[in-house]
């Protein structure tokens, strides 16, 4: 059904006027230009389009947009404040927790999701939240350590 | 002759310094018939601001080039490693280049780069002699400011105003390693902050005004044919254009989701060949179907007629009796026969092959995900029957590539859509249609014959390649005689589907074979695996690599199977020598293969990024996991099973192993191969630490718990 979905993307107030079934992912990366957020695999396999919505790590190739409806999303471009990178990105930075970086945002929102509600989580806590998120260039020893510092 | 030449890139460049290297074909590049021309192969410029370009044919697709190429530049210019500013993949701005593949980028291009810094740093001294009126002796050059001490001038001052075009050969006068403060320093990733933050601009994240997506029809197999088709309901969709020319079926929708559902719209009925073959009898088809063999390579005594031994041996019989046979090498001894097999191999990039196009002014632009920017230039323009200097690609960050972005289809389908809409186009591969289009890595049958003399060291050594083809199956061990037969398939349509480069194409199964084998006869010969190995070679590389991983390990001696579960593999690939040293544990309930530990000893000549070797020999080791542990394409014929990650299954999280790497100095060597060497020896290294712990060899890849306990039971 087209409406007029309402929702808080990053912080602000953000409307869309579209069919509300339509998957979070393509809202966010075509009518709302947020490119950050990756399509992967199209069936919440290998969480390259994680974002979160009230905190809570979701596929957005799984979320119709009506479900966010009056929530609050946040995706990659909304970890960075004024300029200052999160320390969770920071973190990816310091510790080389990426290669070809198509797999890093939903990485990143995954981890600080995740972070939200367990901040003190242990490696091997990260390691088994982690699991449902593909990398395929294999940094995973380094992501984790990366969340882990985080997380300390 | 490129349709960008030198006069022209220096007119397009604008002011300040330039320098370009025209070198020759290095003697590999000629041996490997890459066809790299005679060319101008490296740009850089410095800017009136002090500003350094660097313009490279090579992809960004997560190796980190962007950073090492970047370090060279700075290392040899005197220049901070952030002034540097890298143009990659781009045919309009960068020289040509073949493509970025076998771990070339920082050994072939490195060189030239290296040489265009060198010589515009002797241009900038030379112009701030001149300017500061003192000798050039005197000067140096910190941060790209030039001083000797009382007075200085930065390389933006020299800069301003001057249009120097100057051109080198290879050999400009380089700084020696002891001089390096760049290179071989841990650099963190020059494309880090862009990556962290979702602005690193892939293919699929161009925006374009007007872009439609698109969709195309594909067929259920390979080989399939159509029968009917009904794009009536589609084309009532609104906003929806369809476009039907000859075997192109696509609909163009304002959003790739509406584009999905115009597609499932279309209406269409295939006829299907059948199927010669799938996943389980592709070892047999392959054997059947190989061809007499090629004998590649002799050294000693050995009958001198190849299909004989190809003709009498039956290769799938798996390990032999130990027969000995007439003219089989040196039959004093008892021989030991092994048939090793692996499967097809997804690539499976993160990024799926995404492109966007657009037709302006007779000019056609793309952006492309692909590993060879200029090879697409060439199918873009053959396919639109343009001239290629009406075709531009770019090459924005690639998500991930392993080989199977060499070809780039997507770049030339959305580029006949732009045409024919008159808009511009995306074409995003779903998973389904990466998977489908992928250009698999070859499946393999490996039969090893080979025999122990007395001394306990390797006396001959038989061995028979089908599918992998020739990389890294020399024998690397000091062994008196040795046979390679590489057998070729009768149809150069032996495979189904498309077949390609696999992250090291081929090495990976032939190290499977070779280093499995090793371990074979050590056991039979009761020696400990690591000893024996040692014991058969001279090489001081090889055994340095094998002595440090295992070090490391902390390795207790001992002849398979220990029951510790540990075990050595070790290869040589892209001039890089790489040992993995490994501890399994094998639950003997389910099968499974607990992967605890590797360690990784590369020697790999002068490393210009630590930091940046490292990611690669963990990547390397975690993504060799997939092929060692679950990855075998399913399929039956041309209809390939295997459509998403469900089936397809990658390596998790908790299947990586605690990975440990370490770095043998080596400065009196150039530097060498880092993408691909340590995923070589993965194979045979985890089936000899499950050897180790359990006593059951592996001979096929993936070993998936099924194929674990099948094994234990048949024991």
């Amino acid at each position: 059904m087209n409406r007029k979905i309402e929702f808080k993307l990053n912080g602000k107030p953000a409307a869309v006027d579209t069919d509300d079934q339509r998957a979070l992912l393509w809202v966010l990366r075509g009518d709302l230009e947020l490119t950050g957020t990756k399509y992967g695999c199209g069936e919440g396999i290998c969480g390259a389009c994680t974002v979160a919505v009230d905190g809570v790590a979701v596929r957005s190739c799984q979320t119709a947009l009506a479900n966010v409806e009056g929530k609050s999303v946040t995706t990659i471009e909304g970890l960075e404040r004024d300029g200052k990178l999160h320390p969770l990105q920071q973190a990816f930075i310091d510790h080389g927790a990426f290669q070809c970086g198509y797999c890093t945002s939903g990485m990143l929102m995954n981890a600080w999701a995740f972070l939200q509600k367990t901040p003190h989580a242990s490696r091997a806590a990260i390691v088994d939240e982690m699991d449902a998120n593909l990398c395929r260039c294999g940094a995973h020893q380094r992501i984790v350590s990366a969340i882990a510092e985080v997380a300390k | 002759m490129n349709a960008l030449d030198r006069r022209t890139f220096v007119k397009l460049a604008g002011g300040g310094v330039i320098v370009l290297v025209a070198a020759k074909p290095s003697a590999l590049f000629a041996q490997q018939r890459r066809g790299y021309p005679e060319d101008l192969n490296a740009y850089l410029r410095i800017d009136e601001n002090g500003h350094v370009t660097l313009f490279s044919g090579k992809i960004e697709m997560g190796q980190g080039v962007h950073t090492s190429l970047a370090q060279m530049a700075a290392e040899e210019l005197g220049v901070p490693l952030e002034s540097i500013t890298m143009c990659m993949g781009d045919t309009d701005q960068c020289p040509w280049d073949a493509g970025t593949w076998g771990s070339q980028s920082t050994r072939m291009f490195g060189p030239a780069v290296r040489a265009a810094a060198a010589e515009a740093r002797t241009v900038m001294m030379k112009l701030a002699s001149e300017a500061l009126r003192v000798p050039r002796e005197t000067l140096v050059v910190r941060n790209g400011i030039v001083s000797d001490g009382k007075k200085s001038i930065t390389y933006g001052e020299l800069a301003k105003g001057r249009q120097i075009a100057r051109l080198v050969g290879e050999k400009a006068v380089l700084r020696s390693v002891k001089d390096f403060t760049v290179i071989g320093r841990p650099m963190k990733r020059v494309d880090g902050r862009e990556k962290v933050t979702g602005r690193a601009k892939y293919a699929g994240d161009i925006r374009l005004p007007g872009m439609l997506y698109a969709r195309l029809l594909r067929p259920p197999a390979h080989g399939a044919t159509r029968t009917s088709l009904d794009t009536e309901k589609a084309k009532a969709m609104n906003g929806v254009t369809v476009v039907e020319r000859d075997d192109l079926v696509a609909v163009l929708a304002p959003t790739p989701d509406g584009a999905a559902e115009a597609l499932s719209l279309i209406k269409a009925e295939w006829t299907k060949p059948a199927a010669a073959f799938d996943h389980e009898s592709v070892g047999d088809y392959f054997v059947k179907n190989g061809g007499a063999g090629e004998v590649k390579n002799v050294k000693g005594e050995w009958d001198p007629s190849p299909g004989a031994s190809g003709a009498t041996l039956s290769p799938l019989a798996g390990r032999g009796t130990g027969a000995k046979r007439q003219g089989e090498g040196l039959d004093s001894h008892e021989s030991i026969e092994t048939t090793f097999r692996t499967g097809y191999l997804a690539h499976a990039p993160m990024e799926p092959h995404t492109a966007a196009a657009e037709w302006k002014d007779g000019r056609m632009t793309v952006w492309a995900s692909t590993q060879s920017p200029f090879g697409t230039r060439t199918r873009v323009a053959q396919a639109l029957g343009l001239d290629e200097s009406k075709v531009r690609v770019l090459t924005p960050f690639v998500g991930g590539g392993f080989g199977g972005k060499s070809p780039a289809p997507q770049a030339v389908e959305a580029a006949r859509l732009a045409q024919i809409a008159g808009k511009p186009v995306m074409v995003a591969y779903t998973r389904g249609e990466e998977f489908f289009y992928d250009t698999f890595g070859p499946a393999s049958v490996i039969r090893v014959v080979s025999s122990v003399d007395d001394e306990r060291k390797i006396a001959s050594w038989d061995y028979h390649v089908y599918g992998a083809g020739e990389r890294s199956s020399e024998v690397l061990y000091d062994v008196p005689n040795v046979r390679l037969t590489s057998y070729v398939p009768r149809s150069s349509k032996l495979h189904p589907f498309a077949t390609g480069p696999w992250r090291a194409p081929g090495a990976g199964m032939n190290v499977f074979a070779r280093e499995s084998q090793i371990d074979i006869m050590a056991a039979k010969a009761g020696v400990d695996p690591l000893e024996f190995r040692l014991r058969n070679t001279t090489d001081t590389r090889l055994r340095r690599v094998l002595q440090t991983a295992a070090d490391a390990l902390g390795w207790k001696r001992g002849a398979g199977p220990s029951g510790q579960g540990r075990a050595i593999a070790a290869s040589v690939d892209a001039g890089t020598y790489c040992a993995l040293a490994a501890e399994v544990e094998v639950d003997r309930k389910t099968g499974a293969i607990q992967v605890k530990r590797v360690v990784a000893a590369q020697d790999m000549g002068i490393v210009i990024n630590p930091t940046g070797a490292k990611m690669q020999m963990e990547g390397c080791i975690a993504m060799g996991l997939g092929y060692v542990l679950s990855e075998e394409l399913q399929f039956h014929g041309g209809d390939i099973a295997d459509r998403n990650f469900d089936t397809y299954e990658l390596p998790r999280f908790s299947a990586v192993p605690r990975i440990e790497t370490l770095l043998i100095k080596n400065d009196e060597l150039s530097p060498q191969g880092g993408g691909e060497p340590a995923i070589v020896p993965m194979g045979a290294v985890i089936a000899n630490a499950v050897f180790d712990a359990t006593g059951v060899r592996m001979t096929r890849l993936p070993m998936t718990r099924e194929r674990v306990l099948a094994a234990m039971k048949a024991t």
